[in-house]
C-alpha cells in the first residue's frame, strides 16, 4: 500500500509498485487531466508536480512516490479560478487540441515557482521537455511572460515564492 | 434550410437519456467538459422542457440560453469557435455567452463541400459559412416576429443586440418570446448580415474550448472512463495486412487483472482491468505471422522502384495517368533555357499528441462509441458494420481530438475497438501505446517527383512538366469505407467483397487528385503537363495535414528558386513575372516579401528563403531566415503572409498558421518514417523528432483583408516552409537539397 497526498489529500492505494504514477491517477483515482502522450517520458503530457518539481509520471513508478507530494493539473486551479499560469495560458489562446497543455501549464508552473523572472534560456530549459504537436511553443512562452510579470507583482505585494495552490478538486478517497 | 430541418422546428421535451451526464456522475469525479445529447440519427432532443429546437444547429432554452451544436470536430483548429462566431453574428449574441456542444450524427449536419458528415480538407469554416448563418439569421427572424407579436409592436421597433430583443426601450430575454416563435410558420431565407456591420466576425478572438484546456477538464477520447469499462491493448502485426498464424493467447489469458483475450484478423487483444495491466499482459503475447509480400520490402527499394517508373518515362517508355495539361508541352525541348531535377520524399506519421483509442459498449442491441474522430457518420457507420446493429442504434459520442492531422479520418481504430467490444461482451475501451500508433500509421506517401522546364531569359517559364510516382491515398481511404458505407445499401457478401481490396476495385480510376497536387498550380505556366505513375508497395497510406502538397510543393517550390539561381533572378522577381494572372498570388507574395524584408542585408550568417502555395482555397507566402551552426540548421524568424478570404476570428488563423509552419518545419527537418521487411522502423518521440520549443522560430503572421467567403486555415500554412527553408539553406551553402528531411 502506498500513500502520498494528491493534489493535497492524503490518499494510498494498492496497486502494485511498478505501476506507473500516470496510470495509478488516471485509472485509480480517475483524474484524467493528466496525459499519456509517449510511455517513454520524451512528450511530458503526464507531467504532474512532485514535492514541486514538474516529473514525467508515465515513467515514475507508484512506489517512488510512497509520502511525497503530488499535484495534477486538476490541483492547480480549476474552470472558475484559474491559477495565474492558467489565466494567461487562457489570455494568449494558447491551446489549439490541447491534449499537451496540462502539461505544459505543470512545467511552466514549476518553472515560476523557482523563478519568477525567466529568461527566454530559462524558459527554453525548462519546457524543451514538453512536446506539442500543433505548434503552440510561441503562445505558451508568451503566456509564461506574461504570467511572470502577475508573479512579480504579487511577490512586490509581498508574495515571496509562487506557491501553487492546492485546488479542493475531486481527489478519490 | 432544407424544408426537413424547418418543419423540425417545434418545442420539445427531453426524451433521451443523457449518457454524458450519466459517465459525469458514475465516472468518480471526470467532469465531462464535452457533453452531448444522446444521438443517432435524430437530430438533438430539445436539452430541456420547453427549449425552442429552430433547427439542427440551434436551441433556445427558456431561461434564453442560446445552445449550438457543432457539426464539425474539435481537433485544435478552433471550429468550436469559428462555428459559434458565425451563430453570435447573426444572433446577436456574444459568442461567449452561448453553450457549445458537439453534434451527433444527422444529414443536416453534412458538410457541404466534403458531402458526408466530416471534418478534413479545411473545409469547417468554408462550408458552414453560409448555411449556419443563415440557420442562426432565421432564429433571428423568427424571435423578431415573436416578439413584435407578443409586445405588440411593429417589427420595424424590434432588434437583438447583446443576446437580448430590444424593443420599446428595454431588453428582453429571447427565452420570453420561443414559445410565440415555435407557433410561427419557421422563416428560411432571413437577411445575412453585411460584411461592414459585423460584430464579432472577424473581431472575436478568444477560444472557447481554453479553459477547458488549461484546466484538464476537457474530456478527449482517451479520458472516457465508466464504472464497468474495461481497458485493452492489442498486439498487432509489424506488417501491414499480415495475419495471425499462431499465439499463446489461452496463457494470457490467467494473469493479473485480464478480463479477456479477443483473438483478431491482425492481432490480438488483451482486456484488463486498468491499462497498466493489460499492457504488462499483452507483453507476454507471443505469435506468429503470416506476413503479406510488403515484408519483402524496405524504403530503399520502394523509392528505387519509383525513380526507375520516372527514368522509364524520359525516352517515351514506361507508364504514365496524364492528369492536367494545356497548351502544347512538345516545345518544351526548344526552348531558350532548360532545367530539370528531381526530388524525394519519406513516409511520414501523424504522430498526433493523443494516441489513437475508441470506447464502445454494446448492450441490449444498442452500440455506443465515445471516440474523437473526424467523422461521426462514418464512425456511426463503421461500428454498425462491425456490430452487426443497425445504424438507428448506434450512438456516437463525440470527444475532443487531441489532434487529428487527417490520422483521424481513417476508421481502423475503430472497427478494432467495435470487433473487440463485439466479441468480448465487454465495454471496453482501446488505448494505442505510441509505439503503435507511430508503427501502424496511415502514412504520408513516399514519393519521387521530377519536373522540366523551359524558360525564357527573362524568367517567364514557358513550359512546365511535372510528374510523381508514389502511391494513392484514395485505395487505403476505400477500403476503410467501401464497406461501411455500402453496409445496409448493399447485401452483406457484396460489402465484404468490396473491403480491403481497394486496387483490385479503383485500378481503372484516374490517378488521386492529391498525388499531384502542388506539382503546378498558382503561376502562368502556358504549357503545362503533368503525369503520375502509381508505384505502391502496400504501406497504409493515408491524409496528412495538407495531403499533396505537404510533398509536392517542395519540388515546385524549391526549382522554382532553381530557375531563379540558373538566371540568376530574384527568387520572388522570378514569381511575380510568371504570376501575370494571378494578381491575388501575387499580392500575397509581394506582402510577405515586404513584410520579411526581403532582399535586405540580414545579420551576418543569416540567410532568407522564399515559397508560396494555395491550397484549401487559401494563399500563404513565407519567408524563412535561418543560419547554420555546426552543420545544424537553426530557424530564427518566418514571415507569413495569408489571404484567407474574411477571417473569422483573425487570432485562429495566425495560431493556424504557426502550428503549419512548425508542423511543416518538424517535416522539414526532422520527418522520416523508414520500412525494413515491411515493418515501420521509427516508434516513438526519439526516433522520430518533433520540433521543440527551443527550436522554434519567432513568427510573424500577416492576414490580408478580404471580402471574400472564407477559405481553410488548417492546412495551407504548412506547404510553404519546407521549401522556404530549402532555398534558404541554399543560399546560406550553396548546396541543392532535394530529398527530405534536410537535418539528417
Amino acid at each position: 500500500m502506498i500513500s502520498f497526498t494528491l493534489n493535497g489529500q492524503q490518499v494510498s492505494c494498492d496497486l502494485p509498485d511498478d505501476t506507473p504514477l500516470l496510470w495509478v491517477v488516471r485509472d485509480y483515482f480517475r483524474l484524467k487531466g493528466s496525459k499519456f502522450g509517449c510511455g517513454m517520458g520524451l512528450c511530458g503530457a503526464c507531467s504532474m508536480l512532485i514535492n514541486g518539481e514538474s516529473a514525467r509520471t508515465c515513467i515514475l513508478p507508484l512506489a517512488a512516490v510512497q509520502g511525497q507530494r503530488v499535484v495534477t493539473i486538476e490541483g492547480l486551479g480549476d474552470v472558475d479560478q484559474l491559477s495565474p499560469v492558467q489565466q494567461a495560458w487562457v489570455d494568449n489562446n494558447v491551446p489549439q487540441c490541447g491534449y499537451c497543455q496540462s502539461g505544459q501549464i505543470i512545467s511552466a508552473t514549476a518553472l515560476l515557482a523557482r523563478n519568477n523572472n525567466p529568461g527566454d534560456a530559462d524558459i527554453d530549459a525548462a519546457m524543451s521537455g514538453n512536446l506539442c504537436r500543433c505548434g503552440t511553443y510561441p503562445r505558451i512562452k508568451k503566456a509564461i511572460q506574461q504570467a511572470a510579470g502577475a508573479l512579480q507583482e504579487s511577490s512586490e505585494a509581498g508574495v515571496e515564492y509562487y506557491q501553487p495552490a492546492f485546488g479542493q478538486s475531486e481527489a478519490a478517497e | 434550410m432544407t424544408d426537413h430541418t424547418a418543419s423540425q422546428m417545434s418545442l420539445q421535451s427531453p426524451g433521451r437519456r443523457d449518457f454524458l451526464k450519466l459517465m459525469g456522475v458514475a465516472g468518480g469525479g471526470l467532469i465531462v467538459g464535452a457533453s452531448l445529447t444522446g444521438c443517432g440519427t435524430d437530430l438533438p432532443g430539445a436539452s430541456e422542457q420547453g427549449a425552442l429546437v429552430a433547427n439542427a444547429f440551434i436551441q433556445i432554452l427558456p431561461s434564453g440560453q442560446v445552445q449550438v451544436y457543432i457539426p464539425a470536430n474539435e481537433m485544435g483548429q478552433g471550429v468550436w469557435t469559428g462555428l459559434t462566431t458565425l451563430v453570435a453574428e447573426e444572433l446577436k449574441t456574444p459568442p461567449e455567452q452561448i453553450r457549445v456542444k458537439h453534434a451527433g450524427v444527422h444529414p443536416d449536419y453534412t458538410n457541404p463541400l466534403l458531402k458526408i458528415q466530416a471534418t478534413g480538407g479545411s473545409t469547417a469554416i468554408a462550408g458552414f459559412y453560409a448555411p449556419l448563418r443563415q440557420a442562426a439569421a432565421n432564429v433571428r427572424e423568427i424571435l423578431r416576429l415573436a416578439a413584435a407579436r407578443q409586445l405588440k409592436t411593429g417589427l420595424d421597433d424590434i432588434r437583438l443586440a447583446e443576446g437580448k430583443v430590444q424593443a420599446l426601450g428595454r431588453d428582453y430575454s429571447f427565452g420570453l418570446f420561443t414559445g410565440t416563435a415555435a407557433q410561427l410558420p419557421p422563416v428560411e431565407s432571413a437577411p445575412l448580415t453585411a460584411n461592414e456591420d459585423f460584430q464579432y466576425i472577424g473581431k472575436v478572438d478568444q477560444r472557447l474550448d481554453a479553459v477547458a484546456k488549461c484546466t484538464g477538464t476537457a474530456a478527449f477520447g482517451i479520458d472516457v472512463e465508466m464504472p464497468e469499462m474495461r481497458k485493452a491493448v492489442v498486439k498487432r502485426c509489424p506488417v501491414n495486412g499480415g495475419k495471425l498464424k499462431s499465439h499463446n493467447g489461452d496463457t494470457v489469458e490467467s494473469l493479473p487483472g485480464v478480463d479477456a483475450v479477443v483473438v483478431l484478423e491482425h492481432g490480438i487483444a488483451v482486456i484488463a482491468e486498468n491499462y497498466w495491466q493489460a499492457k504488462k499482459a499483452a507483453e507476454s503475447l507471443q505469435i506468429t505471422w503470416d506476413l503479406p509480400e510488403l515484408a519483402q520490402q524496405s524504403t530503399e527499394q520502394i523509392q528505387g522502384a519509383m525513380r526507375s517508373a520516372l527514368a522509364k518515362l524520359e525516352p517515351g517508355e514506361g507508364d504514365a495517368d496524364e492528369v492536367e495539361s494545356r497548351g502544347d508541352i512538345g516545345g518544351i525541348a526548344a526552348a531558350e533555357h532548360q532545367l530539370s531535377a528531381q526530388y524525394s520524399f519519406p513516409y511520414l506519421a501523424h504522430a498526433t499528441m493523443e494516441p489513437m483509442n475508441c470506447a464502445v459498449r454494446i448492450e441490449n442491441d444498442r452500440c455506443d462509441v465515445w471516440v474523437g474522430a473526424q467523422s461521426n457518420q462514418l464512425v456511426r457507420d463503421c461500428a454498425a458494420r462491425y456490430s452487426g446493429i443497425d445504424r438507428d442504434n448506434v450512438h456516437v459520442h463525440d470527444c475532443f481530438l487531441g489532434g487529428g492531422f487527417g490520422r483521424r479520418s481513417h476508421l481502423d481504430f475503430v472497427a478494432e475497438a467495435v470487433q473487440i467490444a463485439r466479441h468480448s461482451g465487454l465495454a471496453v475501451q482501446v488505448i494505442w501505446s505510441r509505439e503503435d500508433d507511430m508503427r501502424h500509421d496511415y502514412f504520408r506517401p513516399a514519393s519521387v517527383a521530377s519536373i522540366r522546364a523551359g524558360f525564357d531569359g527573362n524568367g517567364k517559364i514557358t513550359h512546365w512538366r511535372a510528374r510523381r510516382a508514389g502511391g494513392n491515398i484514395l485505395p487505403y481511404m476505400m477500403d476503410d469505407v467501401v464497406d461501411v458505407v455500402t453496409t445496409g445499401v448493399l447485401p452483406l457478401s457484396v460489402a465484404n467483397w468490396l473491403s480491403k481490396r481497394g486496387y483490385g476495385v479503383f485500378d481503372g480510376w484516374a490517378a488521386d487528385p492529391s498525388s499531384v497536387e502542388g506539382l503546378f498550380e498558382d503561376y502562368d505556366f502556358p504549357n503545362l503537363q503533368v503525369e503520375h505513375c502509381t508505384v505502391d508497395a502496400g504501406v497504409r497510406l493515408g491524409f496528412w495535414r495538407s495531403v499533396g502538397f505537404s510533398a509536392n510543393t517542395f519540388a515546385k517550390e524549391v526549382f522554382m528558386d532553381e530557375i531563379a539561381s540558373q538566371l540568376a533572378i530574384d527568387p520572388v522577381e522570378l514569381r511575380l513575372r510568371n504570376l501575370a494572372d494571378n494578381p491575388r498570388m501575387a499580392h500575397v507574395v509581394r506582402t510577405a516579401a515586404e513584410r520579411a524584408g526581403w532582399g535586405e542585408p540580414t545579420e551576418p550568417g543569416r540567410f532568407q528563403g522564399f515559397s508560396a502555395q494555395q491550397s484549401f482555397g487559401s494563399l500563404v507566402a513565407q519567408v524563412v531566415e535561418l543560419s547554420v551552426d555546426n552543420g545544424n540548421i537553426v530557424l530564427h524568424k518566418v514571415v507569413c503572409a495569408v489571404d484567407c478570404g474574411v477571417a473569422v476570428n483573425p487570432d485562429i488563423v495566425r495560431a493556424q498558421m504557426e502550428s503549419g509552419i512548425i508542423f511543416g518545419a518538424t517535416a522539414a527537418l526532422y520527418g522520416r518514417v523508414d520500412f525494413q521487411k515491411g515493418a515501420a522502423q521509427q516508434s516513438n518521440f526519439h526516433d522520430y523528432r518533433l520540433l521543440r520549443m527551443n527550436e522554434t522560430p519567432a513568427m510573424d503572421i500577416h492576414i490580408i483583408e478580404s471580402a471574400e467567403v472564407p477559405t481553410g486555415v488548417g492546412e495551407p500554412g504548412v506547404p510553404p516552409i519546407a521549401p522556404a527553408i530549402a532555398s534558404a539553406l541554399y543560399a546560406a551553402t550553396g548546396v541543392r537539397y532535394r530529398s527530405l528531411p534536410l537535418q539528417e
